[in-house]
Order: C-alpha cells, then structure tokens, then sequence
C-alpha cells in the first residue's frame, strides 16, 4: 500500500513531468511544419470567404508554411516539384512579399503551358482512339495548338472563339478538332459538348428546349474525308437551313439569314461581356483546379440559373475581374494564388461539417498520374517509354519528354491507368480520379520499378552519402542526409522528431551494408508517405 | 451469397417477390424479370477470357475452308477432332484431339472494321456513340461478383494477365474500384514479377521494417491527416496493399508450385504459363480472369506470324481445357477465346502487304468451354469463303449475354452505376437469333 504522502508525492511528480511535456509540445506544436501564422487575409477574395465563414462560425486554418506553400504552389501552377535548390533559397528569402514574387515567377515558367495543355486536353477530350478517335495526326496537331495558345497567353474569349468558329482540315487547322472530339459527330453531340466545354452545363440534364435551341447552331456542321490517310474537313454547309431564329439559354431570339454561319451568333452572344454563363464557368473551374473544390460543386455539372449560388459575391467579382482584364487567365490564376484562402494550411482547425464547402482549410488531394510518375522520375533522372503501335501512324514519344506533355489519353501507360489518369471520354472533371487504390499502393510499396526508382534516386543522389563522410559522429551523419533528403523529396526540413525517428532506425539496422539499407528503406519511406503523395 | 444477394435486390429496388432460384436454361420461361440481377445455381463460377488482340483469322484456326482456292486459305489444310463432324485447322493439333470439351461459334458478325470500336463492342456488347461508355464483362462481372457482393478474397475479383487490352478503358463509367488487377511481369520468366505483391529485391523482414517506419513517419504527421474525406483511403489501402502482398496471394502467382510436367504441358511460353496462372487463379476462387495475347494484327508476313504464334496458342489452350477438365473444373469455369475481329478471307498478295490478310468484322469465328457451355458443338456458319454469315448470326450482345447468363448474372438486369441511370446489363436483342441456348447443358 502506498501512503498519502507518497501518492501525493507521484501525482505531484507525475504533474510536474506532464506540465513539462505539454509545456514542450504546446511551444513545438503551436504551428506544425505545415503552418506558419494565424489565419490571414490578404486580398479581397479573402473577405467574401471570411465573410461565409463568420456567418457560419467556422474556424478557418492557419496560413500554411513557407516549404508547403512552394511545393504546393509548384505542383499547382505548373505540375511540378521545386528543386532542393529553389527550396532552400525561397525558405532562406526574407523578403516579406516573397509569397507574390514567387507566384509571379512561377506564373511565367514554360511548364505552365505543358501542365494546362494537360488539363485542357482533358476537358476537349484529346485521344486517338474510341470513343473519340481523332486519330495520332490530328491529336499532335491539336495538341501543339492548346499548348501555343496557352504559352502566348491568348485571351480566353478569343480561344473559345478560334475554337467554336474552325473550318478546315484536322490537320492544317487544328483547332477544327474541336468538332471532332466528340462521340456523335451530330449538332447534339456537337452541342452537349460546347455546353459542357464553355458553359460547364450538362446538356443531356435540360429541358428540351435547351437542348433543341442550342443544336440548331450547329445544325450546319458538316463532315468530310480527304485522300489524305485520316485526315478530316470540317466545314458549313449553308443548304441545309433556310432563314431561322436561334433562340440562346437566357431567351434571346437572334435571326440568321440563310448563308451565314450560326455559329458565328452563337458565338457572339456566349463570349460577350455580360454573359456569365460563359465567365462564371472558367473562373469556376480555375477555383476548382486551384482549390480542388469548385465555388460552385461540382466544377462542370453548374446550374443554368448564374444566381444565388454559395459564394454568389465571390464568383461574380472574379466574372468582373476576368471581363476587366481582358480575359487574362493568369490574372484569375494570380489573385487566387495570391489570397490568404489558396495560402491555408491543410491542417483544419474545425470539424465542421461545411468546413470543405466553405473553404476553412486547403483541401489537399492526392498528386495526378502524370505529375507523381513526373516527380519520381525527376527525382531518379530517369524517363519514361511512351509508345502506341496501332492505330497508324506509330507513336513513339522520347524517353526525355514529361509525362505531362504527353498529348495522347490513348496511349497506353498501367501507372497511369492505375492513377486514375482521365479516360477523357465525356471530357468530365470527375475523369481524373485522384484518389488512392490498393493497387497503386501495391506499386510504390513492393512493386519492381519502384525499387529501381529507389535505386536510380539515390544514385543520383549519391553526392549526399559522399558529402556526409566530412560529418563526424554517426548521429550527426545521418541527421545531415535525412535534411538532404527531406528538402530534396519533401521539400522541406525535417522536424527535431522525425530526425530522432531516422537517427533510431538507422543506428537499429546497424553501419556497413546495412547503412546502404537504411537509406533506401528512408526513401521508400518518404516516397510512401502520405504527405508525399498528396498535394497539401 | 443467398443473403447478400437478396439485400441487393432491395437496394436496387428489383426485388417484387421471393427470389427463387431460375437455372439459366428456365431463363427463356420467366418472364418481366428484366431488373432481377442475379440467378441462382449458376453454372459458371469463373470466367477465363482469352482475347487475341488484334483479331485473329478465323479461316486458319476454327473455320478452316480446304477445299477453295489458295488465295484465301494459304494452302492450309483441315484437320479431324475427335468430333466426327468438326474439322480445325492444321495449326491446331492439340485442340483438335478435345474438340468434345468445347464449341465453336462460326458466325459472330458485327461488320466494325476499326480496332478501337471493334474492341469495345465485343467488350460490352453496345454500339458506340450514344454517349455513354459501357464497361467491358470483365468489370462488370468483377463488379456484381465482388467486395460488394460478399467476395471476401485478398486478390481483386477480376485479375488481367499480363497487360491491359489499351485502347479503350475497361471500367466505362463504372467507378475506378472496379479497376482490374493488372499483374504486369512474365509468368514464363525465371522469376514472374507480379506487379506489387513479388518483389524482386526486397526481403520480408525489410518488408516489415519499413511497414513499421512509414507508420511512426505517418503518425508523426498525423494532425494534417482525417480533415479530408479524400486522404482518408490512404490509410485504408495502404492496409489492404499489405494484406496482399504478405498473405497468400504471392504464393497463387508462383508457378515453382507446379510440377515441371504440368509447366511444361502448358509450354515454357509467356501464353502457356499465363493459361497455368490462370487455373491457379480459378482454383483461388477468382471471378473473372482475363489473358490479354497481342500480336494477331497480321496486315504482313500474315502465314509466318500465325504458324509461330499458333503453335504456342494451340498448346496452351489445349492444355487448360483439359487441365480444368482433369480437375473437375471445367463444369464451373467458363473459358471464352475471341478477338475483336477476324481477318479478311482473301489474302492481299500484293505489295506491301506480301500475303497478309486484313481486318474482318462481317464474320469471324469465338471458342467457349465449360461453364455451362456443351462440347462437340458448331454454332451457325460462314459461307464457302468465310466472307459472310451463311446461317444464326452471333452478335456480341448474344454471345455476352450468353456469358453473364451462365456467370449468374441476368443480361436484362439493371446495371448498378454511378450515373443514376437505368442501364440495362446488356442491350435488347433486335436484331439476333438470340443467345447461345442450343450450347447450354441442360440440367
């Protein structure tokens, strides 16, 4: 039996010791690796979310950390990892708007245009094969088309323009593929996919008079093959439709007289400057593939009625900001990227319900396909063999090209079938499945090629082991590489707690051959966790 | 099973009266049972599917036609089975000594001449075009046969050997969980590298060291993880990835299991040993098991490619009927063989094709074994060139219905999907003779 006095004596001591333990974590933890401050409000974006949030009592999360912000923002912008190097210098920069410079300069890089051809091929639904058969020709062309307009920044009006308006051959004027990237070539199936495309509106969910009057614009599109293996026309044929009223979505009857292309009214109404079916669609869709939520859910299934959505205020002063600037994509890109909200931790501070839909945190998401083979071979130095033998002509796509660039959904790839790359048959976002299977988790936990990766990563790497050996004492060795290794994978620094987990491991395993193991078993691991495979 | 599936039928609201069981062959009595998804007692327990990609000839292999000029039949000849009224090919010795243990279809038709959509057809018995993206039987069946309808294997109920077919993605618009399990690796190499779950280089014992490292780094990190619906499955594959790799599962894919005899049987051949794993597969109690064998695209050098590639298909296809039938399997194992497309009767000797033969929708010739299916059996005909159908037109939509009826699946059943849409299995059969019936054992 233990006295009074003793068991005041160990509740005091047992006190003493948990003060101090909370004592230390509560310091260390205030703000994880990931945070950085408390919630902040940077621009007036920030105002209409804060705004929700309040009303609803919502805890917002704090301002993420320097190292999540530049990985995030790299993997957003331009789909891919920063270098050891950019990390390092972006976390010793100490300039307060570093944040700004940064999104400015990552804003202009050339792999912006290689990951939003990406993202617009998925949505135009660029493939050769079933079930929308373009063919490899045409697909290249059409390809190497979005890419230019996207490096040259076309304004987005003029885009859609360029794209509703294409006559000619799916070789020479490659923005003629838009009408043929569809699986009926029929003014609805041309239709359903201009109202998705630019409207986010799902054709086949109106009523039929939606769905009748916007098919009669393109009731003229007309089909024809050449002597040119697979090559294609697309052109009007003005005898199929006398004098007509096209009536547009929000009621409008517009009369075209017989030979002139209705396409061309069509045109001018959707990309005017008061249509905000047309506006609100895109700057939906950049919230979505910046925040991985749109404003309004999902991103392309939007309601016909442009009014009393959630972040109604939102969405209309990003509609006016995207008019006053000329259709400039990037701007969009640049005030969201800018905002307090894009700059949120992952880490919720809230259990709330409605927290998602209300943009209380970052809502993190698992790495697309193509990105994640992307960083796992940039971080080996290796490539990847694309190829497809049928149908003809043979592609064969270099080994030093990213994956990101690849123009083709057809081409076949098991990684990126197994990573939820989009089948880009209906052009839907909800294509691209980011989200974990066991199979995917079978490949980077077990599979061969993972190992060889491992491999070839640490033999890129190996100035990291051979600049260690100038470290004295085990410890202090291992602590080095790991840091190395972090910044380099991670990218960012590993805290006092991880080094002891590494430091623990290594020394378990023991020094000679068995140091080697160790290192690939730390690369496994980061390569395995979650954090590294999500983007957060 | 009986439980499960009787909670399925209220879920999908399909369920009117008592679900009595209805062998396939009493199918054609019962009426208004179109969203009934499931029968009873069906015979097929597993299907293996072999798919030759790329469409082989139908005149050199199930349909052969000696007696006309050599500008269609290459001078091959037919040869016996142990069936008085089927004669095969000469490039199938080991399958014309079975012919009792399978039948042949002569009459599949569905006239698409392009790879891509001649695929998806025979995959999902739909024409294209209507919007929608039918998933293949393959993910269909994986799909009413498994983790949702009390599967409780380790191993995913629909499993590829070795690679995908390409051109098309096999799960339409069914959500990715019914993605198949693709194995990758060679089964005929020294060492069959099953994609994730053999490893080439990494121990057990490392295996487990890691296992415990990656949970310690995890935790660590634990605060940003659980906000996110999305990251949640992270952790929940992450488990049934390791039940995988460190149970059973390994040991299905590991021909060393085998005698040398029976290895050989099926020929050292990446087709052979495949056909070997496939057994492995059925025996395990896999649902759906399909062989994907490239390589039947011949426009050139067509009699070359089919003598060498012949000798191994005859072989191994030989070699697993019998060995399902050896083992008592062939009753509850559905083997099918088709590819997308036969091959242009008239041989294209002209440059720069130099004898090849070309693609050929109008008429091609499927094999089906067990399951279900009689042996010793011909279904319709071609005509004296192999051109067209000359008597019962075989679609896909007949032919797969015939599939799912003996898999136990109801090809008029609605199609559980996440388009909240009323999707029949398969489509109405305007314009067939309907399934293949005249093969169905009797009960």
């Amino acid at each position: 039996m233990m006295g009074e006095s003793m068991k005041k004596l160990v509740v005091t001591v047992s006190f003493i010791i948990l003060c101090g333990i909370i004592g230390m974590t509560s310091h260390a933890q205030k703000y994880s690796v990931f945070e950085k401050t408390s919630p902040q409000k940077i621009n007036k974006i920030d105002d209409f979310i804060i705004a929700n949030l309040t009303k609803k009592n919502i805890q917002r999360a704090n301002l993420c950390s320097d190292a999540v912000f530049i990985r995030r923002l790299y993997i957003d912008v331009i789909g891919t990892m920063p270098t050891a190097k950019e990390v390092k210098e972006f976390l010793a920069d100490k300039r307060t708007n570093k944040r700004a410079l940064l999104i400015n300069k990552v804003l202009q890089r050339s792999e912006f245009a290689d990951y939003w051809s990406l993202k617009w091929c998925d949505i135009l639904r660029v493939k050769s094969e079933f079930p929308i058969n373009l063919w490899p020709n045409a697909v290249q062309a059409y390809h190497k088309y979005i890419h230019e307009s996207l490096s040259k920044n076309i304004p987005y009006n003029k885009f859609s323009r360029e794209l509703l308006l294409a006559n000619g051959s799916n070789f020479k004027v490659p923005q003629s593929n838009f009408y043929r990237a569809v699986q009926s070539k029929t003014p609805e199936g041309i239709a359903r996919a201009v109202s998705l495309t630019f409207m986010g509106i799902r054709y086949e969910k109106q009523s039929s008079d939606f769905q009748k009057n916007l098919a009669t614009a393109f009731s003229q599109v007309k089909y024809k093959g050449t002597d040119e293996w697979k090559e294609e026309i697309v052109y009007q044929d003005y005898n199929l439709v006398d004098d007509f009223y096209l009536k547009t979505v929000d009621g409008q009857k517009i009369l075209v007289k017989k030979g002139v292309d209705p396409r061309v009214v069509f045109t001018d109404w959707l990309v005017a400057k008061d249509n905000k079916l047309f506006n609100r669609n895109i700057v939906n869709r950049i919230w979505y593939w910046l925040m991985n939520r749109g404003l309004i859910h999902e991103a392309d299934n939007l309601p016909v009625d442009t009014n009393n959505t959630l972040h109604q205020d939102l969405l209309d002063y990003l509609e006016q900001e995207l008019v006053n600037n000329s259709y400039n994509l990037k701007h969009i890109y640049r005030i969201i990227l800018n905002s307090a909200t894009y700059q949120q931790s992952s880490v919720a501070r809230t259990k709330h319900k409605d927290a998602e839909k209300y943009f209380a945190y970052y809502i993190s998401q698992r790495l697309d396909a193509e990105v994640l083979i992307d960083m796992i071979d940039y971080l080996g130095g290796t490539g990847q063999r694309y190829s497809s033998v049928i149908p003809e002509p043979f592609t064969y796509i270099p080994v030093k090209n990213r994956t990101i660039t690849l123009a083709d959904a057809s081409i076949g790839s098991s990684f990126l079938e197994n990573f939820g790359r989009p089948s880009r048959d209906m052009g839907y976002l909800s294509e691209r499945k980011n989200f974990f299977n066991d199979i995917q988790r079978l490949y980077l936990i077990n599979s061969t090629k993972i190992q060889n990766s491992i491999f070839k990563i640490i033999k890129k790497h190996k100035y990291i082991l051979k600049s260690s050996y100038k470290i004295k004492g085990f410890d202090a060795r291992i602590k080095y590489i790991t840091k190395e290794l972090f910044i380099l994978i991670l990218s960012r620094y590993p805290s006092t707690d991880e080094l002891e987990l590494v430091v623990g491991y290594c020394k378990q395993n023991g020094a000679g051959k068995n140091f080697y193991r160790s290192i690939n078993d730390i690369v496994w691991t980061i390569l395995n966790s979650e954090e590294f495979l999500m983007k957060h | 099973m009986k439980d499960i599936s009787r909670r399925k039928f209220l879920k999908f609201g399909a369920l009117t009266a008592a679900t009595v069981s209805i062998p396939p062959v009493l199918k054609a009595v019962v009426q208004n049972n179109e969203e009934k998804i499931f029968f009873e007692d069906a015979p097929a327990k597993c299907v293996i599917e072999i798919w030759m990609w790329g469409g082989p000839s139908h005149l050199d292999t199930f349909d052969p036609k000696p007696n006309i000029s050599r500008d269609f039949n290459g001078g091959l000849k037919a040869i016996k089975t142990n069936v008085p009224e089927i004669e095969l090919s000469e490039t199938l010795p080991s399958l014309a000594k079975i012919a009792d243990k399978y039948s042949i279809i002569r009459s599949m038709t569905h006239g698409i001449n392009g790879h891509e959509t001649a695929t998806y057809v025979m995959q999902t018995g739909r024409e294209p075009g209507n919007g929608l993206v039918y998933p293949a039987i393959g993910a269909v069946i994986g799909m009413l046969r498994g983790y949702d309808y009390g599967y409780n294997k380790n191993i995913a109920p629909y499993v590829i050997l070795t690679k995908t077919k390409g051109r098309f993605s096999e799960t339409g618009f069914l959500s990715s969980r019914y993605r198949p399990f693709v194995t990758g690796g060679n089964p005929s190499a020294a060492q069959f590298d099953v994609e994730g779950i053999v490893s080439r280089y990494v121990t057990e014992q490392q295996q487990l060291d890691r296992k415990e490292l990656l949970n310690r780094f995890n935790s660590m990190n634990s605060t940003k993880k659980k906000n996110n619906e999305r990251s949640k499955n992270y952790d929940k594959t992450t488990v049934e990835a390791y039940s995988l790799m460190l149970g059973d599962v390994k040991n299905t894919f590991d021909l060393s299991k085998e005698s040398k005899e029976m290895r050989k049987k099926y020929g050292m051949t990446q087709f052979g040993q495949s056909c070997l794993v496939a057994r492995r597969l059925a025996e395990k109690g896999v649902k759906y098991i399909t062989i994907n064998v490239p390589g039947w695209d011949t426009h050139k050098r067509h009699f070359e490619i089919m003598k060498r590639k012949l000798v191994e298909f005859d072989q191994g296809l030989a070699a697993l009927i019998s060995d399902l039938s050896d083992k008592n399997m062939l009753d509850s194992t559905l083997v099918w063989c088709s590819g997308e497309f036969g091959r242009t009767p008239k041989i294209l000797w002209n440059e720069p094709w130099n004898g090849g033969r070309g693609h050929f929708g109008n008429c091609f010739s499927a094999l089906v074994a067990g399951g279900g299916f009689k042996g010793g059996c011909v279904v319709g005909a071609s005509d004296s060139t192999g051109e067209n159908v000359a008597k019962r037109p075989v679609y896909p939509e007949d032919f797969l219905g015939s599939i799912y009826e003996l898999a136990g699946i109801n090809p008029e059943g609605i199609m559980p999907n996440p388009l909240g849409k009323k999707l029949k299995i398969m489509p109405s059969m305007t314009r067939s003779s309907g399934r293949l019936t005249e093969i169905y054992c009797q009960k």
